[in-house]
């Protein structure tokens, strides 16, 4: 029963980890592009980035967080 | 060039090496056949009351540190009283087996289950002595717990990184004031770069140019102390290498220290923006108060679990990309799993580096909104 | 579980540690770092104020002796012009002299050579005049020891003073 619930959390986990990594892409995209159409403010954009990915991971870590409470280790 | 090619390989010798120094209790259990990964991952990245070096689990070498309880009267023993004690199994009541550490010595009356005291029940007498034990219902034993305030693995490990942390900013201190306003030279000229940037980009950046100087001290202890901690926990030995940063209880305070110094700093227009937000109709006015106060304590709620959950990660990944030789019992996926581990460990130093910056940023950030004028 | 559960235990020493750690960084590290860091960037805009007051200072200057030594050269270059004006001059005026003078000289020449010639063709008249009254008393004398040729003579003499 543990195991199962084990099985579900991670593919929960796994969920949160997906749109993290699309949505991280997403900006670390849209960064590079702005970085490469002006290159003068690559210092603001790339804190931006961090800031935005940072709010992004923070989200995805909830999940995982959920995922680690229903792994019942 | 040479030189430091040379440094690098006897690096990775030596975690070569280590790897296996540390796995060595792993590589025992697999031999029975009865090798779990999540179990020796979990023991890994909790705290514990002892310290372990090498060997097995139980017997190994290991640096057994202070229990400090509180139970009518402060006592004061080595955990090594609970691991050299008495191993103890007792059936549950949902008839599942569990073994506990009953302690000898002056560790009597206690017990040890999953790095928890407890406190002894008497449940009758055999032979006329009395019959202690822990009481499951469900996984968790239904006994007492005295006040533990015990020097655990991440106590000792919260010591040393914050002497460390004393000693580098001290001597930096110390440089400067001997020699004025001058160049930095030495641990002055590698951290001077950083405590601007946190001054700069960080503070100046987020809060108002005229009440960002309160700040920066807080901003420079959080960030030193996340990012030396967290650089510490990637060295896989001691006294380093626990998981510090990545437990809970100190981001939770990490993030409560955020959240008082915003609170306590919020003026005029931060709190009216949250009880009454201009703009908007009143029956909107009424329906954002809780989501705005809810969203006072989601922000460093945030700051917690991404900070614990970023490093307790990266420690997890490490240990499962090791774990791949002893599930396949066999030394050559260590050709696989060993770079593999390198990379990850190199990859947490940025992550070390990046979680510090972003607690710091993020604090800053709330900061400055909380003590931002109204300007419209 | 208990992985996300916060212990009391770690959670009081951290409160400890962490707010001495905070009281003896911000008293005895940052105050100190921070200030000398601020002491020298002040410092350093100071020096690069001082740098760019020197800067415009020494424009200043540079400009005042640009100025003093454009006057000078032009005093220059009007003493030189006055003294080449005067050179010329003088020179000018010494060849108009020596001209004149070369001029009275030839003049003076002139006439001396007119008068010398005078004197000569005088003196050639005089000697002519001479000779030609030798000339005609020898051919008087011989011519006038006839009468017809005395004759003959008269009117030959006549016709010529008639022609001429």
């Amino acid at each position: 029963m543990t195991g199962m619930f084990g099985s579900i959390a991670a593919i929960g986990a796994g969920l949160s980890v997906l749109g993290a990594g699309l949505g991280i892409g997403r900006i670390g995209g849209s960064a590079v592009e702005g970085i490469a159409r002006n290159p003068e403010a690559a210092g603001k954009i790339q804190t931006a980035m961090i800031i935005a990915a940072a709010l992004i991971e923070g989200v995805a870590l909830f999940g995982v967080v959920v995922g680690l409470l229903g792994a019942k280790a | 060039m040479q030189q430091a090619g040379r440094l690098t390989s006897l690096l990775q010798y030596i975690l070569f090496a280590l790897s296996f120094l540390v796995f060595q209790p792993v590589a025992r259990a697999s031999e029975e056949g009865n090798f779990n990964v999540g179990e020796m991952i979990m023991h890994h990245i909790k705290d514990a009351h002892e310290w372990h070096v090498a060997g097995p689990e139980h017997g190994g070498i290991s640096v057994y540190l202070p229990v400090i309880i509180y139970d009518n009267g402060l006592k004061v023993f080595s955990s090594k009283h609970f691991y050299h004690g008495l191993e103890v199994e007792v059936p549950g009541k949902d008839g599942a087996k569990y073994t506990y550490m009953e302690g000898v010595g002056p560790a009597k009356g206690y017990a040890l289950y999953h790095e928890e005291i407890y406190k002894l029940e008497q449940i009758g007498n055999y032979h006329g002595q009395p019959v202690s034990v822990l009481e499951f219902h469900g996984e968790h034993p239904h006994n007492a717990s005295p006040l533990d305030l015990s020097i655990t693995k991440n106590v000792a490990s919260l010591l040393m990184g914050s002497f460390l942390i004393l000693i580098i900013m001290l001597s930096v201190a110390r440089f400067y004031r001997k020699n004025g306003a001058v160049a930095p030279k030495g641990a002055a000229k590698f951290l001077e770069p950083l405590i601007v940037m946190v001054r700069d980009d960080i503070a100046k950046a987020n809060i108002d140019h005229h009440k960002y100087h309160k700040y920066v001290p807080y901003l420079l202890t959080i960030f030193f102390f996340i990012w030396i901690n967290n650089m510490l926990g990637l060295i896989p030995i001691i006294p380093a290498g626990a998981n510090l940063t990545g437990n809970i209880t100190i981001t939770l305070f990490l993030a409560f220290c955020t959240l008082l110094v915003t609170v306590f700093s919020g003026n005029k227009n931060y709190w009216g923006h949250i009880f009454w937000m201009p703009g908007i109709p009143v029956p909107m006015k009424i329906f954002m108060i809780p989501i705005e106060l809810i969203g006072i304590l989601t922000k460093p709620f945030a700051l917690m679990i991404r900070l614990f959950a970023n490093i307790t990660a990266g420690h997890i990944i490490v240990l499962a990309l090791i774990s791949i030789i002893f599930i396949n019992k066999n030394v050559a996926w260590a050709g696989l799993s060993v770079p593999m581990a390198l990379f990850i460990s190199v990859l947490e130093i940025l992550v070390a580096f990046l979680q510090g910056f972003l607690f710091a940023m993020l604090s800053a950030l709330f900061i400055g909104a909380a003590v931002e004028e109204a300007h419209h | 579980m208990d992985l996300i559960l916060p212990d009391f235990g770690l959670l009081v020493w951290t409160g400890l540690v962490f707010s001495l750690l905070l009281f003896l960084l911000a008293k005895f590290a940052w105050k100190p770092i921070l200030s000398a860091v601020n002491a020298r960037e002040q410092k350093i805009a100071e020096a690069l104020e001082l740098a760019e007051k020197t800067k415009a200072e020494m424009q200043a200057l540079k400009a005042e002796n640009d100025q003093i030594l454009k006057t000078a050269r032009a005093e220059r270059d009007g003493i030189l012009k006055e003294a080449k004006e005067a050179a010329n001059g003088m020179v000018e005026e010494a060849k108009t002299k020596a001209k004149e003078e070369a001029a009275k000289i030839v003049e003076a020449a002139r006439q001396n050579i007119s008068s010398e010639k005078a004197a000569a063709m005088a003196d050639l008249k005089n000697h002519v005049a001479a000779l030609s009254l030798e000339i005609a008393e020898k051919v008087i004398r011989q011519e006038l020891s006839a009468d017809d040729k005395q004759k003959a003579l008269a009117d030959k003499l006549a016709t010529e003073i008639k022609m001429n």
